[in-house]
């Protein structure tokens, strides 16, 4: 167990790794901010000593050591625009983002593993091809147009729930289910594949043969072993989730982290996206550093190990 | 008489055959965009804005499927835009492919160290947040088609890396890559002549499977205003600008969210049918 944790911690760290690499060639690759500051263009020894000044005449392993050690004293730049420190940019909106996805992925989980579950388990009853079905759609259609069409029938058709913004708790529902919807049917077709795969094998047999109940089969052979291919594919639609987030925020125009990126990339405000990526790549991680432990959890044959 | 003796395969009307011909009649109208769109897909009429479609009151069979803010007929510029989105998703998915065939024959065939360094990285990138870098990518690069192409070509060859490097692993060990071996035939020679051909099949599926992902990238990006740029049409694009409208005009969002569902379910169809007769994706 320890050497599956430490095996998965050190890929977390490279993962990091590889992300600062990433947004540091990204940040340098887009030219320097003098540019920018001085649309009006500056002299070539004024630029020099600007580049001087700020250290972006030193070779480029040492600019990135810098940024590195920028980066662990919680020192991650301005935005060019408003000069604003990126991280109190994204620390007002970041609440708003989790809240609407954490709330989305518990409900993807409460909804999608019984109704894969169930449709495993029922395979032939209407009720579950009808299910699926509904699976079959939400995994086809985006987070924008499922966004949209909830809208257009329970904001504007039945006037029932509020469609912009973010201020009373009705305020969460649709954006919620918008952004839970695709998620509920991965997780439902993975879950009712998975049932299916468990059912076949030899073990189901032998336990029912040995006078267990239906329940007892169901519960202890087929679901416990289905669920744990489950938690890794968890680990793949939480990125999922944090993608999709930008279209629900779009789509309803939540305070969230969404607008900020999508503004920066209009206006090439790289230091709001650096820091974009490296947030959304550090949730990722450590959500999947946490579902490496519910995996140790789920399965006793990994803690057994080594 | 030759032809005489050629007896056609009885088609059947399953949900493959049929969903794959709606979805070639749905490319067949985009390819055929320029010829058959009723308008200029640019045209604005400031007389004839956010009419409804033909079957609502007030529509008109001019403008079947009704018109947007600025009067532009939504029947043409939804098959201009089906043009667009597939265009670029097919090259985009000719490139990701390209690239993860190379990388996984590289995985693959490289040696123990090789596939190890490789399949960290693949391992790494499948987590990363993919948006985020299409975001970063085009901010840097500017939001010229051939940039989302290229974009979208770097996010998505994961996939087909691992598909290639799985079989490649399975038919290393086949007679006829042993005996080309044998007779001194140089791993790349392997590659080509042995172990491509092998891949055809398993490769046209997956890439079938995948793309809607890729033509829902560019919808995505082109919705949030950052990929396809005015004045060429995109679905995505319709359906992000028609969004300050819903309220009075449904249909400038509405009918393109209708034909980008039609093409992705149709595809996600024909992804299912296929997947029930060729299994290659749950191994490796």
């Amino acid at each position: 167990m320890i050497r599956f944790m430490a095996f998965r911690i050190a890929r977390a760290v490279i993962t990091m790794f590889l992300v600062l690499v990433i947004a540091f060639v990204t940040l340098r690759l887009s030219g320097t901010p003098f540019e920018f500051m001085y649309p009006e263009g500056i002299t070539a020894e004024h630029l020099a000593a600007l580049e001087a000044k700020y250290g972006l005449d030193r070779p480029w392993i040492e600019q990135f050591w810098t940024y590195l050690s920028d980066m662990a004293q919680g020192n991650f730049g301005r935005s060019l625009y408003t000069s604003v420190r990126v991280w109190v940019m994204f620390a007002d909106r970041m609440p708003a983002t989790l809240a609407v996805g954490g709330l989305a992925l518990l409900l993807a989980i409460m909804a999608g593993i019984p109704l894969g579950a169930c449709a495993a388990l029922y395979r032939a009853s209407p009720g579950a091809r009808a299910g699926m079905g509904f699976a079959f759609l939400g995994y086809a259609i985006p987070h924008f147009v499922i966004g949209i069409g909830l809208i257009l029938f329970f904001g504007y058709y039945l006037r029932a729930l509020p469609t912009t913004g973010l201020t009373t708790p009705q305020h969460y529902i649709l954006p919620v289910v918008t952004l839970a919807i695709p998620m509920i049917a991965a997780i439902a077709r993975f879950m009712r594949a998975a049932m299916l795969d468990a059912i076949g094998h030899a073990y189901v047999n032998t336990a029912a043969s040995k006078g267990l109940t239906d329940g007892q089969v169901a519960r202890g052979h087929i679901f416990r072993n289905a669920l744990i291919p489950l938690i890794t594919v968890l680990g793949l639609e939480i990125a999922g989730l944090l993608n999709g987030s930008i279209f629900v925020e779009a789509v309803f125009s939540l305070p969230g982290v969404g607008r900020v990126l999508v503004d920066a990339v209009e206006g090439r405000d790289f230091p709001v996206l650096q820091f974009g990526l490296i947030a959304y790549a550090l949730i990722v991680v450590l959500v999947n550093l946490l579902i490496d432990l519910a995996y140790v959890i789920a399965d006793p044959r990994i803690r057994l190990e080594g | 008489m030759a032809d005489a003796t050629f007896v056609p395969a009885r088609i059947r009307l399953d949900t493959l055959s049929l969903s794959s011909a709606g979805l070639l009649l749905i490319i067949a109208l985009g390819i055929a965009a320029p010829l058959i769109a009723p308008h200029d897909p640019n045209a604005t009429n400031l007389l004839a804005r956010s009419q409804p479609p033909v079957w609502m009151e007030g529509g008109t069979w001019a403008h079947m499927f009704g018109t947007d803010n600025i009067g532009r007929d939504l029947l043409s510029r939804c098959l201009y835009g089906i043009r667009t989105s597939f265009g670029i998703a097919t090259l985009g998915l000719i490139f990701s492919a390209v690239l993860g065939v190379a990388l996984g024959l590289i995985s693959g065939l490289g040696g123990t160290w090789v596939d190890r360094i490789m399949m960290t990285i693949t391992d790494v990138f499948i987590t990363l947040p993919n948006l985020l870098l299409l975001l970063c990518g085009i901010a840097l690069l500017g939001t010229d088609v051939w940039v989302l192409v290229l974009m979208i070509g770097l996010i998505r060859w994961e996939a087909y890396a691992r598909l290639v490097r799985g079989q490649v692993l399975a038919l290393r060990a086949e007679g006829y890559v042993e005996a080309s071996r044998a007779l001194g035939g140089s791993t790349f020679r392997i590659a080509v002549r042995h172990i491509l051909p092998n891949l055809a099949s398993p490769l046209v599926v997956i890439l079938t499977l995948s793309f809607p992902g890729v033509l829902l990238m560019e919808a995505g990006l082109s919705f949030l205003g950052v990929g396809v740029q005015p004045p060429t049409s995109s679905l995505g694009r319709m359906i992000g600008d028609g969004r300050d409208y819903l309220i009075n005009a449904w249909w400038i969002s509405g009918i393109p969210s209708i034909v980008i569902v039609t093409i992705t379910l149709l595809f996600q169809l024909i992804g299912d049918a296929l997947r029930d007769r060729i299994d290659v994706l749950t191994d490796g």
